[in-house]
């Protein structure tokens, strides 16, 4: 071995891939021997909206928090995303029922600023909120797997009725009645 | 009886990798001559690819013969399949692929035995002992938790049939490749182990390695690249990476493997970076590995968990702790003792691949983090998934340097360089960049920065590459530098086709009637009818397209919303149309009630460089391996012909080693 071959590295930096994996290990362990609970619940109808504050979507629109649904009305909850091409099919029907006189909220699921606006240019705005939720937080507390989903939440915060996927025409009368049933306590 | 026969012929293998790992340790620790116990090691290794490769042919036998009272078969597969989907239903599900991984892995355990005489006896021994073990543990959890030949009691009538999505044969050939590539990688994980038990860490072990990397990196190139046209054509949103696990799972490797091979070269031609080349071997296994554990567990979702199951993840897990924490164990108490090797100057070609091995580790790095990432949140109970947000620009910090590097390292010398020598030449690539940035910025002021950025690089990347080649005998050169340039060409013009991707593409979601005209980018797109199709074992409402660019002649297509009954599952076919400069992408969706149908229309400028890129790379690394291989061929005819002369003349004298 020549002179000019360097001195073995320093230790302790020898040791830290195990180190890593080691946390990696515990980890892992934690995520399989914890009871596996990675189901995205889809029974949350009659459960309360869990606590959650959520920073505004838009400049146009106030965002939105837990407590803005416990004030006595009826509301709709919207999870959509501008990336969402089944969320510009619903639009329509969304502004239908706004037009009904539902105040609806939305929650922009990992999305940015000007891309929601651009989104609500285009295919109309018939929220009266706009939370955005970029980690995917009260999408997943409230028991939504995907966009988009849309909730009706009684007066109390009580979550009341699920609707998967888009609202299509025929889901309009559907939600019309829920809304309607929601508005009697449980 | 075909099923039986199969799983002894895998005990048999299994047996015979005992062996193999009894006779190397006792050769290795035990005192026993390298005459004796030593000579079992090899046969045994060499013994179990075939074995194990006959086991999986009677299983796709099986598969053919859609053999109903095997119980996988009758899971996995129906007797109205296509017959080459039939043949890739073998690998399309969880023992059948893990069968296919032990095949991969006892063959090339076979093939190193068989070829791989360069390197002393006993760090072959070591590397035999390493494999061994390592396959012992894949024999055990095929056997034990995922017998793939097990009987049903009573023979069912009709099988279950394949994922929908699946039957596609881009992706019947998808897992093989990626496997290939994958499972080569534990070959350079046992050389890594072997060397460290060994300490003999130097140009010999690189060069012994260096086939090995080259060769199941092409494999995982290849994969990549077929995975991502496949998720981009077959799942029909239009996108090509998702940042989804399973997609990660195989780009970690990917990483490690291309740093492997960089760093590798810098040992095999300089003797420095030894526990560097060291530690890469063995993390890019591990990588595998984790991939697999993270896709086999259902530990992570993901839009491709078609076969998950919580309960072999503890398995594999123990796997994962007794290899990855064993090998990196073994690294720690056995890499301080070895030298790091010769040193080099800041500015030189060492400095270049250090750099870039650094950049490449710290993308895997973020990889990691982010496909981990929802696990160690949910540790603390909040539950969160990360996207490309996350992964495009952490990712680019470190990438972006890298490919700026790449474009001028290539044209350094070993050891000792300086930028003066090199300036000259890279004023043009350097002045293109910049004209590419500023054009863009003038021209279309919309784009991001990570586009413009990966325009302007690719541009300049896709010239620097070329540069090695200037002033040589195109003929002359050799084949291994023809694949550097290559490879690195190719990857200009991958990125060239993601950042022209993410820039230029126009994107048309419509309910059009039928006689309806859209535009979207430069064509104009007519629903002329939708039709009622039947296949073998799908029926499907299609789409009649007429597609016209810029006015031009119109070209027909026919995207198709497929409706599967065995199992039922309906598929969106997308239909592609392309052109020298991109790509058109066309989805049919729903009827809605009014007689109007979803129609999802892309426009993606040079789309197709991504993968045509991919394949470039892997090109490159294939006349690597090449180059590699004829002159390894080449060095060993002559020393046997010395060693011929020196026998026919004992006169003649010691003679000098050939250069490489």
């Amino acid at each position: 071995m020549s002179g000019t071959e360097k001195k073995p590295g320093k230790r302790w930096a020898i040791w830290l891939p195990l180190v890593l994996f080691g946390v990696f290990f515990v980890l892992v362990m934690n995520g399989l021997v914890r009871p596996a609970n990675r189901d995205i619940e889809s029974a949350m109808v009659g459960k309360m909206l869990p606590e959650f504050t959520l920073p505004a979507g838009v400049d146009e629109r106030p965002g939105l928090a837990t407590d803005d649904f416990r004030q006595g009305e009826v509301r709709l909850l919207n999870v959509f995303a501008s990336w969402c091409v089944p969320c510009a099919a619903e639009a329509p029907q969304l502004d239908e029922l706004a037009r009904a006189g539902v105040p609806i909220d939305g929650v922009a699921i990992r999305d940015r600023t000007q891309d929601i606006a651009r989104f609500l240019a285009r295919y109309g705005n018939p929220f009266a909120t706009i939370g955005k939720d970029d980690i995917s937080e009260v999408q997943l507390g409230i028991g939504s797997s995907g966009v988009p989903e849309t909730f009706v939440i009684d007066g109390t915060g009580t979550i009341r009725y699920q609707h998967i996927g888009p609202i299509m025409e025929r889901d309009v009368q559907i939600i019309l009645s829920e809304v309607k049933k929601a508005q009697t306590p449980l | 009886m075909i099923a039986e026969a199969g799983l002894a012929l895998l005990w048999f293998a299994a047996a015979l990798a005992l062996l193999q790992l009894f006779a190397s340790v006792m050769t290795l620790v035990g005192g026993q001559s390298e005459a004796e116990m030593g000579g079992v090691v090899r046969p045994a290794a060499i013994m179990q690819g075939p074995l194990v490769a006959l086991s999986f042919l009677m299983l796709m036998w099986l598969f053919i013969r859609t053999d109903l009272s095997v119980l996988l078969v009758a899971s996995n597969s129906h007797s109205a399949k296509p017959f080459i989907f039939k043949l890739a239903g073998t690998w399309g599900n969880h023992e059948g692929s893990m069968l296919l991984w032990v095949t991969v892995m006892a063959m090339s355990g076979s093939l190193v035995a068989l070829v791989e005489r360069r390197l002393p006896e006993r760090t072959m021994i070591a590397t035999l002992a390493a494999q061994a073990f390592v396959s012992l543990g894949f024999y055990a959890f095929l056997l034990f938790s995922s017998n793939p030949f097990e009987r049903l009691a009573t023979p069912v009538p009709e099988g279950n049939g394949l994922n929908p999505l699946l039957q596609d044969i881009g992706l019947a050939f998808h897992p093989p490749t990626l496997y290939i590539g994958y499972v080569g990688l534990s070959v350079a994980f046992s050389f890594a182990v072997g060397a460290l038990l060994t300490r003999e860490v130097g140009p010999a072990f690189a060069r012994a390695m260096r086939p090995w990397v080259l060769g199941s990196w092409i494999f995982l190139t290849i994969g990549i690249t077929a995975g991502s046209y496949w998720a981009y054509y077959e799942l029909g949103w239009g996108g090509w990476w998702f940042w989804d696990p399973v997609e990660n799972a195989s780009l970690m490797p990917w990483l490690a493997a291309t740093a492997l091979l960089h760093s590798a070269s810098v040992l095999a031609s300089r003797d420095a970076l030894r526990t560097w080349t060291i530690m890469l071997g063995v993390v890019a296994f591990s990588m595998s590995m984790v991939g697999t554990f993270l896709v086999r567990s259902g530990i992570l979702t993901s839009v491709h968990a078609f076969a998950v199951d919580p309960e072999r993840g503890s398995f594999i897990l123990a796997l994962l702790a007794i290899y990855i924490g064993g090998a990196l164990a073994l690294f720690g108490a056995r890499a301080s003792t070895v030298n790091e090797g010769k040193q080099f100057s800041l500015v030189s070609r060492e400095a270049g691949l250090v750099f870039n091995n650094v950049a490449l580790s710290a993308i895997l790095g973020i990889v990691l983090l982010g496909t981990l990432y929802p696990l160690l949140t949910e540790a603390f109970d909040t539950k969160v998934s990360v996207g490309p947000p996350y992964f495009n620009p952490v990712g680019a910090i470190f990438a972006l340097p890298m490919i700026v590097v790449m474009a001028i390292g290539p044209l350094l010398r070993w050891r000792r360089d300086s930028f003066d020598r090199i300036a000259k030449v890279l004023i043009l690539p350097a002045v293109l960049t910049a004209g590419v940035i500023v054009g863009a910025v003038v021209l279309a002021p919309g784009i991001g920065l990570l586009p413009l950025l990966g325009l302007a690089l690719s541009i300049g990347l896709g010239i620097a590459s070329l540069l090695p080649l200037l002033g040589r005998n195109l003929l002359r050169t050799p084949l291994a530098t023809w694949g550097m340039v290559l490879g690195h060409f190719g990857l200009a013009v991958a990125l060239f086709g993601m950042a022209s991707e993410s820039a230029f593409s126009t994107e048309r979601l419509v309910a059009a009637e039928i006689g309806d005209t859209v535009e979207v980018g430069p064509w104009s797109i007519e629903l002329v009818g939708i039709d009622p199709v039947a296949g073998p074992n799908w029926t499907a409402l299609e789409a009649n397209i007429n597609a016209r660019y810029e006015g031009g002649d119109p070209i027909s297509l026919h995207p198709q919303s497929r409706n599967f009954t065995q199992p039922p599952m309906t598929t969106s076919e997308s239909a592609l149309s392309t052109r020298w400069n991109g790509q058109l992408y066309a989805v049919v969706g729903e009827e809605g009630l009014d007689g109007r149908w979803q129609l999802r229309l892309w426009w993606k400028p040079f789309v197709p460089l991504i993968w045509i890129g991919g394949l470039i790379v892997a090109l490159g690394g294939a006349l690597a391996l090449l180059g590699r291989l004829l002159g390894d061929m080449r060095k060993a005819h002559q020393v046997r012909r010395i060693a011929q002369r020196r026998e026919d003349n004992p006169l003649h004298g010691a003679a000098p080693e050939p250069a490489e």
